[in-house]
């Protein structure tokens, strides 16, 4: 982008600032321009472009099978969950039944990415906000949980285990045992996540009453995720349009009205929980069988449109494919939920200081590559 | 003969200046070590191991490579001042050290106001840091060094009134005296509820005037990418590095001295035979145990809490902290003339 | 609602709408030049109340463009898909919903960006992640990108 004057031009007083692309924290390229007046920030305007990578463009030159390894470079920290999604519209379209063991392990490794990237939304809100120390804490947990990733779907970070039909290889045999181990770890170590952030009176006070988002503003912008849930919203996918053996679990949905930055904080505590709780209703009854449900080897979807929405760690991502009935997708479209809560930023950050921009942007948790795709 | 007590004055001048010199780098490496190895503890990791005998060496690698490192200096910056605010700061810094005494009859300069003299010199520290905001022609630095100068203003003041308290007790504003007067105990348990409160202010305020976290919103990297030093580079970066360490020892040996007792050892008043012993272990080693005990407080802050923003930063001074140092004022002097202290 | 509750209520507002029940959802397919009167409609009217758009998007069909919306209702919970045909491909152009969803403004970039089509009435229409001086919409069928290197 060329930047003139004109940009620069403001009204008396204000000035512009510029915010990112590189940032200091781990959001991602994010250029925020932000109009200010002293400290208190009048304008906010998000430039978004730095890792487009035209993965919807790309998909339509790939295979069924193919298309769904360049999601798990969106929002790399639900890796698991994007494929999932991209392997759902696959099974849904041609009606293939998957197997009682696939949907076990599938759910469990979701539900481990899920707390693996609030784990890291711990770390990188507490770095954001000054407090050095919780980082380490939260990493530890998740050095834990990628080494499970590690040891059985071949990757730390961008796996490519759940493909149309199932898994792509069993799991090892002590993957009982070591979850296990891990869930225990992070049980006993969770008192500690609060007693230095939760329970502390500086980080309280710059997350209550800042970045107020009410109800209405947050399905107006498409709000979904904790950043919806905290404002009262109910939203969670998995309990709305229940997908892959969802439906037979239990666990509660986390909602609170607080509608400010302290209550999406509390959400995403409380929701580490009770994914704890998820896999621990699965992880001692993993059925036996197969791994994977036979499919053509090329696949090719009916002629129509499938949607399939799932619930990724930061809201609701949704697979549109059109088919004609070829081998590729003719138009794939992934509705990010990073897009409409970034969205809702200029909205909220009106009238604020540059300190709570940072507050706002530590709670609604973005990723910029799921939003440039 | 006069031309020979002038070469002599002189001689002992530069050479008085060369050891305090000399001693001052020496501690800010060592500083810099510990707060690294601190906060390695505190985070559940090892710190600097690699380089030298268990990381000793690390900030002496890292002191060379910032002296190599090319010192731009920006196109539209005022040269005088940029090159002069660095300056500036290392000198108050290094001039606030004069009469602070690190044993028994080891004092370089022995004034009678020494309490008055710290505080007005660390003041001028204020004058640099808006000098180098403000020349460094950069929007974020002019907002770091308003922030900072607004910071440093307002939390003098808490220091005053704590420093004040003590000054009612003892009657003197000369460092040596307030030492002496604690030979039959330390002022923070002599003067229990008021100093302790003024010992509580001054260490909370201390940490905001040398602008360390938890108030370090000055430097904020994740805000506004450096604040006042964003332009500065090599030598001049280093400078502000060790401006900073050697106020921070300034202001643990100016709480250690005051209300922790200095040179002092423990003594009760009253047990000659305890207090004889207590005599026996060097008034140095004293010294600076008390010294990097407050400095190892002062650090544990860094990595404990999250930043406050400008705003909650000077209600705090100006709602809670001053209204209870002057409260506390009185209360002390309630104490002195009534002889409520021990 | 249920599909045929929608269907008729549907024709009410609009009664030269085709429909497609194939997929999962309802979907109505309008002309692009009656889209903004229809879209008030369905998010004021209390027993519709389509008050979340949550995707909105463009299909390329290289003789026209198909804009797709999936409204849901967050108070009655049922979902329907509007699609609005435009027929002109050189210089498409269509109006903007983000005055009745204020999330379109950043999908309505997007799509102005990778598609082409102009939106009336939006408060600030620009390329969103490619740079100012781009020449071409990537996501058009028609679209050769003079970068690419043939082997």
């Amino acid at each position: 982008m060329i930047l003139g004057e004109e940009d620069y031009i403001t009204e008396e007083g204000e000035f512009v600032v510029n915010m990112g692309p590189q940032h200091p924290s781990t959001h991602g390229v994010l250029r925020l321009k932000v109009w200010l007046d002293g400290e208190t920030i009048k304008k906010v305007e998000p430039h978004l472009g730095y890792i487009h990578r035209s993965i919807e463009k790309m998909s339509e030159s790939l295979s069924y099978r193919q298309y769904g390894y360049l999601t798990s470079r969106m929002d790399y920290l639900s890796a698991h969950i994007n494929n999932l999604a991209c392997a759902l519209v696959v099974e849904k379209s041609l009606q293939v039944e998957v197997p009682a063991r696939a949907q076990a392990i599938r759910i469990i490794i979701g539900e481990l990415t899920r707390i693996g990237s609030h784990l890291l939304w711990f770390a990188s809100a507490g770095l954001d906000l000054g407090g050095v120390t919780p980082f380490f804490y939260a990493f530890r947990e998740r050095e834990a949980i990628n080494s499970i990733m590690d040891e059985n779907c071949g990757a730390r970070l961008t796996q490519n285990f759940m493909v149309p039909g199932g898994i792509v290889y069993d799991v090892r045999p002590d993957f009982q045992s070591r979850v296990k181990e891990v869930l225990k770890q992070f049980k006993d170590n969770f008192h500690e996540y609060n007693e230095i952030l939760t329970g502390n009176v500086i980080f309280q006070n710059r997350l209550k009453d800042v970045g107020i988002l009410t109800k209405e503003d947050a399905i107006a912008f498409g709000c979904t995720g904790p950043t919806a849930r905290a404002s009262g919203l109910s939203c969670d996918i998995r309990k709305m349009y229940p997908y892959d053996g969802y439906e037979k679990l239990q666990f509660d949905e986390v909602i609170s009205t607080g509608c400010d930055s302290w209550a999406r904080y509390e959400v995403r505590m409380a929701e580490m929980l009770q994914s704890v709780r998820i896999i621990e209703q699965l992880i001692d009854n993993i059925p036996e069988g197969d791994i994977v449900a036979k499919t053509k080897n090329v696949i090719k979807l009916p002629k129509g449109e499938f949607y399939q929405r799932v619930e990724t760690a930061r809201g609701e991502l949704g697979v549109y494919i059109v088919s004609d009935g070829g081998a590729s997708p003719y138009r794939c479209k992934y509705r990010s939920p990073n897009f409409a809560n970034l969205s809702a930023i200029p909205h909220i950050a009106r009238g604020y200081k540059i300190g709570d921009l940072i507050a706002i942007m530590a709670t609604i948790d973005l990723i910029i590559p799921d939003i440039d795709r | 003969m006069i031309g020979n007590g002038i070469l002599l004055t002189i001689t002992e001048l530069v050479i008085v200046g060369l050891v305090l010199l000399v001693f001052l780098i020496l501690l800010a490496f060592f500083l810099g070590y510990m707060e690294r190895k601190v906060a390695a503890f505190m985070e559940i990791r090892l710190g600097p191991n690699r380089v030298g005998p268990k990381g000793t060496l690390q900030i002496v690698a890292d002191t060379v490579k910032l002296l190599f490192k090319e010192g731009l200096t920006p196109d539209a910056a005022d040269k005088f001042l940029f090159n002069l605010a660095p300056g500036i700061i290392i000198t108050t810094a290094l001039l606030a050290v004069a009469p602070i005494a690190f044993a028994k009859g080891f004092q370089i300069w022995d004034i009678n106001i020494g309490v008055l003299y710290i505080s007005s010199v660390s003041s001028m520290a204020v004058i640099g840091i808006l000098m180098a905001g403000w020349s460094s022609s950069n929007k974020y630095s002019l907002i770091g060094a308003m922030r900072c100068g607004a910071q440093i203003v307002s939390y003098e003041l808490s220091i005053g009134l704590s420093l004040v308290s003590i000054v009612v007790l003892t009657g003197s504003l000369s460092l040596n005296d307030i030492v002496e007067s604690q030979a039959n105990g330390w002022w923070i348990f002599k003067g229990h509820i008021p100093v302790m409160i003024a010992f509580v202010v001054f260490v909370i305020a201390s940490t905001a005037e040398i602008n360390r976290a938890p108030f370090d919103l000055v430097e904020a990297d994740q805000e506004l990418t450096g604040g006042f030093n964003t332009e500065y580079a090599g030598m001049k970066f280093a400078m502000f590095l060790m401006a900073e360490y050697i106020n921070l020892f300034v202001v643990s040996a100016v709480a250690a001295t005051i209300f922790l007792g200095g040179w002092m050892p423990f003594h009760i008043g009253g047990l000659t035979g305890f207090n004889h012993i207590m005599d026996y272990i060097p008034s140095s080693v004293w010294f600076f145990g008390k010294t990097l005990f407050i400095i190892f407080i002062i650090m544990q802050f860094r990595w404990t809490f999250p930043r406050l923003r400008i705003d909650q930063l000077l209600n705090l001074e100006w709602k809670y902290l001053l209204p209870i140092s002057m409260v506390n004022v009185l209360l002390v002097t309630l104490m002195a003339i009534m002889s409520w202290h021990l | 609602m249920t599909k045929e509750e929608l269907k008729d209520s549907f024709t009410q507002i609009f009664p030269a709408v085709t429909f497609d029940e194939s997929g999962e959802f309802l979907t109505a397919i309008i002309p692009s030049e009656e889209l903004l009167p229809v879209m008030k409609v369905l998010r004021t009217k209390p027993e519709l109340y389509f008050d979340y758009l949550f995707c909105e998007t463009c299909v390329d069909w290289k003789d026209h463009l198909m804009m797709v919306y999936f409204l849901n209702s967050r108070t009655h919970n049922h979902t329907l898909v509007v699609k609005a045909k435009i027929t002109d491909t050189i210089n498409p152009q269509i109006e903007s919903v983000f005055h009745i969803w204020p999330t379109a403004e950043l999908n309505e970039d997007e799509i102005f960006d990778l598609f082409g089509v102009k939106f009336l009435n939006h408060p600030n229409l620009r390329r969103l992640f490619l740079e100012e001086d781009w020449v071409g919409f990537p996501l058009r069928k028609n679209y050769v990108d003079e970068h690419m290197i043939e082997l």
